[in-house]
């Protein structure tokens, strides 16, 4: 039977308590101070929906071999690229195959995510794929003192999908598409454009929420209290628990919208919810989840014994507990580039990006894969065609060698304040891969005065740089420290 | 077999500019003022050089490519002139293609010259370098500084020892504060202040843990030398001939970065000075080994330099520089003449900047900062950076030590 064979999530570590938005901002609009509790999930600067989408992707896999993937579909409003395909740079982060796979970008609408999942669950459903990994991601650009500026947060979220080892059976879906547009971000405009809340709340998370619930429970014949949990997103807290009241959802019964502690993550978010809701789902639970946007896709799952057997990950519940409050909000403002920060000369360095250079070397700089020599079991990175090791030195005798995820040793490192960064000092050091290799690498996540030598890091796939000029987004990893007790 | 280089190229004249933010001049005329000097010294005419080696780094931001820039400065009468550029040994690799083509017998009398002219790229430090890393590189490497690369030196170096940080920048402090004090006698120094221990450690951090005054000056300026045979330069009327002793070269194949190595010491230049001693005859440089210009480009440099150069023992360089070891009163006087430190640093003359003191120390020309008595000196280049470099070594002395 189809379903969802394993599931992972990413939140970024970084928090922005509302409250810090509304003393920065609140002198410019008042009406912010009406929802300042809680915080915000907030991506780091390197950090984008694609990267962020690897790092769900990555949680997600985790006890699942990659190249099994036949598929790959991204769901985000926040593409880096227009025309380059996003699941392109996923997959290729994930060292997927790239014969006899078909990746896909899934855009436009708040909903995209379950609209993916639905069209890989039909996929699968119908035989033509085996495992296909969907992976939802949204990291939105708002205006300062803005109710989109409280609402929103970063994240990502990601489910396989397969019909071996199912951890959650696809019970079927029920879809309403109509062009309600409660808000939209035209072609080339950096933000949103929002309709009165009111007529948002009423019309449009209120009513089709509920219609397409209801839509799917008279399709299937199930009832809304077959179901453990309801999983549908809406920031508007009055909102989010009249639709519960509407279609008669007990209490407990409600998936938390995850406002207080991470915000709305737009595209991610159903899915983030989901994966929040499988997180702690038992065998037999049924799942009812909606993404909403111009219309609603509901999809409903019933949990198997198999979700015992899944390996630990972090997910979004590991993900959340990794939290590190961003106190500064001029920081927040320069991470998402509101405000212009002198970079320096030395910053304006923008070296074009070579494409043939990135095509031959795609594995290397998007899948972090070295090589191993096949002579002496050496892993190394980078790879040039004559073996490191100097007791070998044997030439292109090499096998492919991942390093994504391997965990590794800090032998070196600095902070270093002349390095153009947004967020300096600029953290890098040489780090020793667990089973041989080791290389230099920008370090994120961090602060410098937790870090030591022999301290564990992490890869993490990040963003490496905006080449504004052109248009071009580049990706590479970095290691991340991993500060026992979890950081700052 | 091949012998070595050792004694079969003497150096006749030497000229070195001042060094420092030559604001009005551009690198033509610092050619120029070295030039001059390096003539006038060696006593020949321009028409008796035969052929030129060029060193220079940034051709980005400086001279531009190709030899060509030293040929219009000094308007040579169509020689042959070949550029060199090989990081910070770069200087050093233009004395060496000189010295080898002498030594080859190819030609009698050859010129190496130096130049960097890097104040005017508009900010300080190193000119930015993530273009000349190749088109590769620059689509993954670390996005990191000349500073940075080194100051990661200082942490590998105090966990391999087990020492505590302070320790070790208390070292490095002495590294500076020496080099301030002998910059301070030299009249073509950059930086000629002398500074505190407190200064040192107080200053603003440039990447951790080195802070402002563990970075050497960042400075224009030039240096050249002219080489020929030990018998041409008797001809020439030469009384203290000066000859190379020995000249070596070594670059890291990788291994530090991803192979093995602790990042407490530099591969590069442990092997290139033990082969330099063998050329040039020596068996105990802590001993033989009588002044020193090192790479410091920054002070931790510095301080594991006199670990691979063979001279302090391998964690012991802290406890010598403390000592007062490598002072100018000590018994190994290093950076005599202020080092890159404060000498400055414009890259492609430093090695070539580096001789010109050794020259003047052994001739006896050096002044308030002379040392007494000096058989060998011995320079040294670190290009790049503590896991990825090009280490120059050359020992100059007198021809009958």
């Amino acid at each position: 039977m189809a379903g969802i064979t394993s599931f992972g999530g990413y939140i970024p570590r970084y928090r922005l308590s509302r409250m810090v938005i509304v003393q920065n901002m609140a002198w410019y609009f008042p009406v912010i101070m009406a929802v300042a509790g809680g915080e915000k999930a907030v991506a780091n600067w390197d950090e984008d929906s694609v990267s962020m989408a690897v790092s769900a992707a990555y949680d997600c896999m985790v006890g699942h071999d990659r190249k099994e993937l036949d598929a790959l579909y991204f769901a985000s409003t926040t593409m880096p690229f227009v025309d380059r395909l996003n699941a392109g740079i996923v997959a290729s982060a994930l060292n997927m195959r790239e014969n006899g796979v078909s990746n896909a970008d899934f855009a436009s609408c708040m909903k995209a995510g379950t609209t993916a999942m639905i069209s890989a669950l039909d996929s699968v459903k119908a035989g033509t794929r085996k495992n296909v990994l969907v992976a939802a991601s949204d990291q939105r650009r708002t205006k300062m003192a803005t109710m989109f500026e409280m609402f929103y947060g970063d994240g990502a979220a990601a489910v396989l999908i397969g019909n071996k080892d199912v951890v959650a059976d696809y019970l079927g879906s029920y879809s309403i598409n109509c062009d309600f547009v409660d808000h939209y971000r035209g072609q080339a405009k950096e933000f949103d454009y929002g309709y009165e809340e009111r007529w948002v709340r009423d019309i449009g998370y209120g009513k089709v929420i509920p219609e397409a619930i209801s839509g799917f429970l008279a399709q299937s014949g199930l009832k809304i209290g077959d179901f453990a949990k309801v999983i549908y997103p809406c920031y508007f807290g009055g909102t989010h628990k009249a639709i519960a009241a509407k279609l008669g959802i007990e209490k407990g019964k409600v998936q938390n919208n995850l406002h207080a502690i991470c915000g709305d993550t737009g595209t991610a978010h159903p899915l983030v919810m989901l994966v929040a809701a499988l997180e702690e789902a038992n065998p037999g639970d049924r799942l009812l989840v909606a993404g909403f946007g111009q219309g609603c896709d509901v999809l409903a799952f019933e949990v198997t014994e198999k979700i015992r057997d899944m390996k630990p990950r972090t997910g979004i519940k590991g993900s959340l507990a990794k939290r590190v409050e961003l106190t500064n909000y001029q920081k927040f403002t320069k991470f998402r580039n509101l405000i212009t920060a002198d970079l320096g000369i030395r910053g304006e360095a923008n070296p074009n990006t070579s494409l043939t250079v990135l095509w031959r070397n795609r594995k290397m700089l998007l899948g972090l894969v070295g090589v191993r020599c096949k002579k002496c079991g050496t892993p190394q990175f980078p790879v040039y065609p004559t073996c490191v090791n100097p007791r070998c030195w044997g030439v292109n005798d090499f096998e492919d060698y991942e390093f994504s995820d391997k965990e590794a040793k800090i032998l070196m490192f600095t902070g270093d304040m002349l390095s153009p960064s947004v967020d300096p000092p600029a953290v890098y050091g040489l780090v020793a891969f667990e089973g041989g290799g080791r290389t230099m690498l920008d370090f994120t996540d961090c602060d410098l005065n937790q870090i030591k030598v022999g301290m564990k890091t992490r890869m993490s796939f990040r963003r490496r740089q905006v080449d504004s000029m052109r248009g071009f987004t580049g990706y590479f990893w970095k290691a991340v420290p991993q500060v026992e007790g979890g950081g700052e | 077999m091949a012998t070595g280089i050792r004694d079969k190229v003497a150096i006749i004249g030497m000229g070195c500019s001042h060094f420092g933010e030559r604001w009005n001049d551009g690198p033509e005329q610092l050619m120029v003022e070295a030039f001059t000097e390096c003539l006038q010294d060696a006593g020949i005419e321009k028409t008796d050089i035969q052929a030129a080696w060029f060193g220079s780094c940034f051709d980005e931001v400086g001279v531009g490519k190709s030899a060509l820039p030293v040929s219009l400065a000094l308007r040579l009468p169509n020689i042959s002139v070949t550029r060199v550029e090989n990081y910070c040994a770069s200087g050093t690799e233009a004395f060496r293609g000189a010295v080898y083509a002498v030594a080859s017998g190819a030609y009698d009398i050859a010129l190496a010259i130096g130049v960097e002219k890097l104040k005017d790229i508009g900010y300080g430090g190193l000119p930015e370098f993530s273009t000349a890393m190749g088109t590769l590189n620059q689509l993954w490497m670390a996005n990191f500084t000349a500073p940075g690369g080194f100051a990661m030196l200082a942490t590998s170096y105090a966990a391999k020892y087990g020492l505590d940080m302070n320790e070790v920048k208390r070292a490095m402090a002495h590294v500076s504060v020496k080099s301030h004090a002998n910059g301070a006698l030299n009249p073509k120094a950059h930086l000629r202040k002398p500074v505190t221990e407190e200064q040192v450690l107080n200053a603003p951090q440039i990447a951790y843990p080195l802070g402002l005054f563990d970075c050497c000056g960042v400075s224009d300026g030039s240096a050249c030398a002219i080489v020929t045979t030990p018998e041409i330069a008797k001809s020439l009327g030469k009384k203290d001939i000066i000859t190379v002793k020995a000249l070596q070269l070594s670059l890291s194949n990788g291994t530090e970065f991803a192979y093995d190595w602790d990042g407490d010491h530099f591969v590069t230049t442990s092997k290139a000075s033990a082969e330099a001693y063998k050329e040039a005859g020596i068996k105990n440089p802590r001993e033989e080994i009588s002044m020193m210009e090192v790479h410091d480009c920054f002070s931790i440099t510095e301080l594991v330099t006199m670990e691979d150069l063979h001279i302090s023992e391998r964690g012991k360089a802290p406890k010598d520089i403390m000592d007062g070891f490598y002072d100018l009163d000590g018994k190994v006087p290093c950076q005599v003449d202020g080092g890159l430190k404060c000498f400055g640093h414009p890259i492609g003359a430093s090695g070539l900047r580096m001789l010109y003191e050794m020259y003047l120390q052994l001739l006896g020309r050096a002044g308030d900062r002379q040392v007494k008595d000096p058989k060998y000196g011995l320079t040294h280049n670190l290009g790049g950076f503590p896991f990825l470099n090009v280490c120059s070594i050359a020992i100059i002395g007198k021809q009958d030590v």
